[in-house]
């Protein structure tokens, strides 16, 4: 399953990109598995702080990823 | 009247159209916050503030915000507006507004909107100093 991944923050400037496409086996599509995809991609990630959200709704390590979904990294917010 | 209303504006926040926007012949009182950029953070001093947004989601989680602040306590409406961009020294980077009959569930019901705001929108700011610069992290 091919994803594309937003990137906000300190994140983004960590990876030098806005986003990442990435590649996950559809059985174990989940976010725990999009993250460890990620980091091993993009070894700048790896360590560093962020939920996870699925088309615009934070999402546990847990949550399934279907096809098409929005994803995106969010690292501690500081808004307001 | 919608009973929220939200608005992400590349310019500094003005405060009135929060105000305007929950105002109503049903309303006793409105209570209206409002944030600005200061001079000093952490010790620093801080030339002004870069805000990012992730758009799509500050609207749904800005929405579910205030479905819970709504469900919650005995208000009319809510209306808030925040920045993204720069936001110089002195400039509003964000304003709430809560209508209600009576003062006592909007007082509680904007700090309630606010401390969700600031755990949970994607919005992050960059503070700049004459140095440099950097993201903030949670708890400011």
């Amino acid at each position: 399953m091919r994803c594309r991944v937003l990137l906000f923050a300190g994140l983004r400037e960590r990876a030098g990109v806005e986003a990442i496409e990435c590649e996950l086996p559809a059985e174990q599509a989940t976010v725990a598995a999009l993250r460890a995809a990620l980091e091993r991609q993009c070894p700048a990630l790896a360590g560093q702080v962020y939920r996870v959200a699925v088309d615009a709704r934070y999402e546990d390590d847990e949550a399934p990823l279907v096809a098409g979904a929005e994803l995106a990294l969010i690292p501690p917010v500081s808004g307001g | 009247m919608a009973a929220f209303q939200l608005r992400l504006t590349e310019l500094p926040v003005e405060g009135d159209w929060a105000r305007r926007s929950v105002d109503g012949p049903d309303a006793g009182c409105t209570v209206v916050f409002s944030g600005t950029v200061r001079d000093q953070a952490r010790g620093r001093a801080v030339d002004g503030l870069e805000y990012q947004a992730y758009p799509r989601m500050v609207e749904a989680e800005l929405r579910r915000i205030a479905d819970e602040v709504l469900a919650s306590h005995e208000v009319l409406r809510i209306a808030v507006e925040h920045a993204t961009g720069a936001v110089a020294v002195g400039q509003c980077s964000v304003a709430l507004a809560v209508a209600s009959a009576h003062r006592a569930p909007a007082f509680a019901a904007a700090a309630a909107f606010m401390d969700a705001l600031k755990e949970r929108v994607p919005i992050w700011k960059k503070e700049r100093y004459q140095d440099g610069s950097s993201w903030i992290g949670q708890g400011s």
